[in-house]
């Protein structure tokens, strides 16, 4: 018998808007110019938020950080597409995505600043608390669309991670769930480019993230993760096709971390500033404003004024923070179980006295 | 001789090894360009080359996995967990692999393999970045856990660690990386695996301590006729020690970070119970971690054992 090839794969990659500002028409989502402006604040806040952050662990006001600089189109872009009952599972550099879900800023703050009370979820939002153990939140994902299926519910799941839990040995576990049962799921990758000090080259030998799922039987795509608009299409597509029965997509975003990997990083060490700055030039914000400009949506006027509103939001977050009275030394024990046993009622007592 | 910290007597013991003894590579994340997150291996991957210091991709599972495969072939990997909360994904590697592959071999293969970890709290860090779950790999027979307390007996241990047939691992007190300077000898020295050390000499109580607890409990005991023992390595315990401190003082106080709850200050106060419950004069007590997951920031400093609790411990116990 001769060879034969079984089987030829292909991965798309869409970018909507270029680094101008100009669009592709065809592909451009249905947006409103409302919505268009929302997104462009949701951006604007991120960033603003992220400043602020580096601030504050700079004083001492909160503990180590992971910026999300660089990363806001494919937070913001994505989650914009989410519908407010879907389950979510982050990992731990997505706070633009949850702003952008409505998580509410000041919790992120208090997180940060080493207060647990922080990820208690709204009621009515089913958004997993931050995963800092990386990778291994996405088999909860793959669960949670099983558990969908499994009551006939019409929604869908997303998860969230980075370049590195591509390489963990849940992420392909979870995927492969995802393609067996084809699942309601939407896994997205922020291929930032670097796991702390590992570029992604030295991270897996596939050129691309995208390509993974179509081992595990179903669609990857890679998406310019600076374009917000390529983003969020990317994603309402996948989601719909989710909530209608088609099974899992997996989305590959690739951007780039601009900042260090966390406040405790120093990514000079590692990284060349040649392949920073070439980034800087490719900022999201930047490339967004371009396209709202070229549809009279921008001016730099409106820009101000927002951003004036962004520090304003942030700066009440800050303020509800800091307000908020330290945890007391009981509260260790809360939610530990759904009692306490009779020996961990008296540790309570303890770690109150003393 | 030089003073060293913790950071620095890890690096110089891995370096001196890895120039010894060819078959030393170290293995991890971040181990490489980077020079670690602690900077433990830096000016390693510049000194010995990415054939030796592998920066890995994010798998724990694969690094352990892969330490065993190596060392099994003939190497000797010393690889790295970048904290010990993310251990937890290469357990099964660490459990039901390089911890029995002696046994299930009948002794054709082992596992000489040291992981190294970052380990216990009051880093104020985030979440699974300050565990203490030592006593877990405790109950792991084919498994040697060793902690050490300062710079001096770091560099010892490690290299006793990675000269040691059987996989070994070795908890980094992550609070006293740059908290405490000693005198760290250059060249050979080694301090044996399975012996406990008296860090301070005394006749009325007896205090086991390590990692961190141990720089704490040295603090909280000034003033009291303690006895404090560090046991280096946590598994194999070293009883002998124990207990003849435990005859010679009559009174017994385990410290731990850990939870309280099946920690290995029980075992040790099971060891006693068996073998010298007779020159007790008291009740044995715990001053451990509650049993909770250990909380972030705002709260970690109620959650390890404070010098006050030490003392209380102390007071009670003297007063039999
Ligand atoms: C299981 C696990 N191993 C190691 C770490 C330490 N760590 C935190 S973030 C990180 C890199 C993560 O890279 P990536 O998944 O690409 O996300 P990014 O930080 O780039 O957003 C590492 C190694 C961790 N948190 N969890």
């Amino acid at each position: 018998m001769p060879e034969s090839t079984l089987a030829t794969f292909s991965v798309k990659r869409l970018e909507i808007i270029d680094q101008n500002g100009n669009a592709d028409e065809a592909l451009l989502p249905s947006l409103s110019g409302d919505e268009l402006r929302r997104l462009y604040y949701l951006l604007l806040l991120t960033r603003t938020f992220d400043g602020r952050a580096l601030a504050l662990q700079r004083e001492g006001r909160i503990g180590t950080y992971p910026s999300v600089l660089g990363q806001e189109a494919a937070q913001v872009g994505s989650a914009f597409a989410i519908a407010r009952e879907e389950w979510v599972f982050p990992a731990f550099r997505e706070m633009g995505a949850l702003f952008t879900l409505g998580y509410p800023i000041h919790q992120l703050f208090q997180y940060w600043g080493g207060d647990e009370r922080g990820l208690r979820t709204p009621d009515g939002m089913n958004i997993f608390p931050i995963c800092v153990s990386v990778g291994t939140h996405l088999p909860h994902a793959a669960g949670a669309a099983l558990a969908a299926r499994t009551r006939g519910d019409r929604t869908a799941v997303v998860a969230y991670f980075g370049d590195g839990a591509t390489s963990k040995g849940d992420f392909h576990e979870a995927f492969n769930l995802a393609g067996v049962f084809r699942l309601p799921v939407v896994f997205i990758c922020q291929n930032n480019q670097w796991a702390i000090s590992i570029p992604l080259a030295a991270q897996t030998a596939s050129p691309t993230l995208a390509q993974k799922a179509l081992a595990y039987g179903f669609d990857g795509i890679q998406v310019d993760g600076n374009d917000v608009l390529a983003v969020y299409r990317a994603t309402r597509e996948a989601l719909e096709k989710a909530r209608s029965g088609g099974g899992p997509t997996f989305i590959e975003c690739l951007t780039y971390r601009m900042a260090d990997h966390t406040t405790a990083d120093d990514a000079s060490r590692y990284r060349p500033p040649e392949e920073v700055a070439a980034w800087r030039e490719r900022d999201p914000l930047l490339r967004f404003e371009r396209f709202l400009a070229r549809r009279g949506l921008w001016n730099e006027e409106y820009a101000a004024e927002l951003k004036g509103k962004a520090e304003g939001e942030i700066d009440e977050a800050v303020r509800r923070f800091e307000a908020v009275p330290p945890p007391e030394p009981g509260g260790m024990f809360d939610f530990v179980g759904a009692e306490l046993s009779s020996r961990q009622r008296r540790q309570r007592e303890e770690v109150t006295t003393f | 001789m030089t003073q060293l910290n913790m950071v620095q007597a890890i690096n110089l013991a891995l370096r001196e090894e890895m120039a010894r003894d060819d078959r030393v590579v170290l293995l991890g994340e971040d181990v490489g360009k980077d020079g670690g997150v602690f900077r433990i291996t830096e000016g390693l991957f510049e000194q010995f080359g990415p054939d030796r210091v592998i920066d890995t991709p994010l798998s724990e599972s694969a690094i352990v996995g892969a330490a065993v495969g190596m060392a099994a072939y003939g190497l000797r990997p010393v690889a790295e967990i970048q904290f010990m909360g993310f251990i937890y994904p290469a357990v099964d590697q660490l459990f039901a692999h390089a911890a029995r592959i002696r046994t299930r071999s009948r002794g054709r293969f082992a596992a000489p393999l040291v992981v190294r970890t970052p380990y216990g709290g009051g880093i104020k860090a985030p979440e699974l970045h300050e565990e203490s779950t030592e006593a877990f790999f405790c109950h792991m027979p084919g498994i040697k856990v060793v902690v050490p307390s300062g710079p001096y007996s770091a560099k010892g241990l490690l290299l006793a660690a990675i000269r040691d047939p059987d996989p070994v691992l070795f908890l980094e007190p992550t609070r006293l990386y740059r908290m405490v300077k000693e005198e760290v000898p250059e060249g050979e020295y080694t301090i044996p695996l399975g012996r406990a050390r008296i860090a301070r000499p005394g006749s009325a109580v007896t205090v086991v301590a390590w990692g961190s607890m141990l720089q704490r409990t040295l603090k909280a005991v000034e003033g009291y006729d303690a006895e404090v023992i560090d046991p280096q390595t946590l598994s194999p315990f070293d009883g002998e020690t124990l207990l003849t401190s435990v005859e010679k003082t009559g009174r017994l106080v385990i410290v731990h970070e850990a939870p309280r709850t099946c920690g290995l200050g029980a075992e040790i106060a099971a060891t006693v119970a068996e073998e010298a419950i007779l020159h007790l004069r008291g009740p044995v007590l715990r001053v451990a971690g509650p049993d909770v997951p250990v909380p972030l920031a705002k709260l970690v400093d109620h959650y390890l054992p404070s010098p006050e609790r030490i003392q209380a411990a102390l007071d009670e116990v003297l007063r039999y």
